[in-house]
């Protein structure tokens, strides 16, 4: 079981019932994260990147194919997932700390309070927050919010973490700044990670491998390692292969969206 | 703590000096617009009964709201969560809402003829659940889907779910319709007083005034009667911070 992967998916096929009949969003996909990998997810916009976290954590199950975490199949929610969202979604009633320790109250542990909370803050340390842990959510900005928003879905050391678009709201600036908290916490931390991204240069930043998801009823359409190493810098991203690995991806975004052959006649 | 209590009262005070000088410049006698110092002897002379009276509707007002946020509560939660008793239920409330309930006073007070503590406190329920009904549902059905799946990814129950996330995020929207439900609810237990040979609260107090044209007597009940509100009302403002502060923004 060594080379089991953490996440995979196979021949995954999933459609949503509406009032029009059914609408396809994921037609065969499969994928595979090996552990403590970082695996991103691209695509052209309401393609079924959000289904597929959906059905990784458990929340729904697949129509037809498979769904499994270590090798165990998915059919309900479980425990040993983290998550986050383009909204961090902190409740406003809590204040920062006790927003992290969320999941800790649901996931039983058998940790002690002071345990609780030293896990909590080694997280808030390692993000930048400490000393913010009594503010609550509504005086943050919302770079800081989304920090705390990921200490919350670590807090309880998942094997997964699923990430939704986690920094597409943010500025570009405060984006980077998660980008090399992400890579912090990856080296502090196990677990392995699938990102949901709308920005090519987020998944080359941050991840082992890049999955590009075709056009809505989506199947994985290109799959792109990328071998910057642990360390990285956001000067890689300028380096000549960097800027040809995000070309690839360009183009296959576009052949996604189907707008390739377009392109091609323009030229 | 100038601006939190000393305008207030100086609005207050102006305010009845504004009423003694528009009664005095008209020349309006008693039975047309009691003045403010009318109401002095009013009370003085009816002291103890304004006491009895203004506990007694108090008491059937405040039973009246407290049956109006449990049933509120319960009807609110379940139009929040199942989207086919919300389809069922929402036409049915706004119908019966849509009723004045001085036409359903006088037929609570047939169908309990006599109980005069039952009849009072069903129409000060009837009068004030419904906004607190409505906001709760709206509240639960509006809860964004992310805040639920943090917690159901980990397995979490729909219990667990509702304690620790629906219910306090729906808190504000509830103090805000409780808010306007303890006003409704006044006047619920007012109708009924005045309507019903009750012989008993301010409501009556007012209907004695009436028959017996004491005009200062009716506008002391009202006084009182708003100060009885008033009242509440803080009560629930004080809930409100204690339960949903958070909500609060602080001055910038």
């Amino acid at each position: 079981m060594e080379n089991q992967p953490q996440i995979e998916l196979r021949n995954v096929t999933h459609a949503y019932v509406t009032d029009t009949g059914p609408l396809p969003v994921l037609d065969n996909l499969s994928l595979a994260v090996d552990t403590g990998k970082f695996t991103a997810v691209v695509g052209p916009s309401g393609c079924g990147k959000s289904t597929l976290t959906r059905l990784i954590a458990g929340l729904m199950t697949p129509d037809q194919g498979e769904v499994s975490l270590s090798g165990k199949p998915v059919r309900s929610p479980r425990s040993t997932v983290g998550m986050a969202f383009q909204n961090p979604v902190l409740l406003e009633w809590r204040n920062i700390l006790d927003n992290v320790l969320l999941p800790l109250e649901i996931v039983n542990n058998n940790l002690q309070q002071k345990q609780r909370e030293d896990r909590a803050f080694e997280l808030l340390s390692l993000v930048g927050l400490e000393g913010f842990e009594d503010k609550r959510p509504s005086e943050l900005s919302g770079g800081m919010r989304q920090r705390a928003s990921l200490c919350r879905a670590l807090v309880h050391r998942p094997e997964v973490l699923i990430l939704d678009e986690p920094f597409g709201a943010l500025d570009a600036f405060t984006r980077e700044d998660l980008w090399q908290i992400m890579h912090e916490l990856r080296r502090e931390e196990q677990f392995t990670c699938l990102l949901i991204t709308h920005d090519l240069r987020e998944s080359v930043f941050l991840a082992d491998q890049v999955v590009v998801l075709s056009g809505r009823p989506a199947t994985s359409q290109y799959v792109l390692n990328v071998d910057l190493g642990d360390r990285r810098s956001l000067e890689d991203l300028y380096t000549k292969e960097s800027v040809e690995m995000l070309a690839v991806l360009r183009q296959q975004i576009q052949i996604a969206q189907g707008r390739h052959v377009a392109l091609e006649e323009k030229a | 703590m100038v601006r939190k209590i000393i305008i207030p009262l100086l609005a207050m005070a102006l305010f009845v000096v504004f009423w003694e000088w528009l009664v005095w410049v008209n020349g309006w006698p008693n039975y047309k617009m009691a003045s403010p110092s009318d109401l002095v002897p009013s009370f003085w002379q009816y002291k103890w009964l304004f006491l009895q009276y203004g506990w007694e509707t108090l008491w059937r007002t405040v039973a009246g709201l407290l049956l109006a946020v449990v049933f509120g509560l319960g009807i609110g939660m379940v139009m929040g969560f199942s989207r086919v008793a919300r389809e069922g239920l929402y036409p049915l409330l706004v119908g019966f809402n849509a009723i004045p309930k001085a036409t359903v006073v006088p037929v609570i007070a047939l169908m309990f003829v006599g109980a005069h503590d039952t009849n009072t406190i069903l129409i000060a329920f009837l009068i004030s659940f419904f906004p607190i009904a409505v906001s709760i549902s709206i509240g639960l059905s509006t809860l964004e889907p992310e805040y639920r799946d943090i917690l159901r990814s980990l397995g979490a129950s729909r219990f667990t779910i509702f304690r620790k996330i629906a219910l306090p995020k729906t808190l504000p929207e509830f103090f805000g319709a409780l808010k306007v439900a303890v006003t409704l609810a006044f006047i619920g237990t007012n109708l009924m007083e005045i309507v019903e040979p009750h012989g008993k609260g301010l409501g009556h107090l007012f209907d004695s005034g009436k028959i017996n044209a004491d005009y200062p007597l009716m506008f002391a009940v009202l006084i009182a009667l708003a100060v009885l509100g008033i009242a509440l009302y803080y009560v629930v403002v004080f809930l409100e911070r204690i339960f949903a502060g958070w909500a609060e923004r602080s001055e910038t």
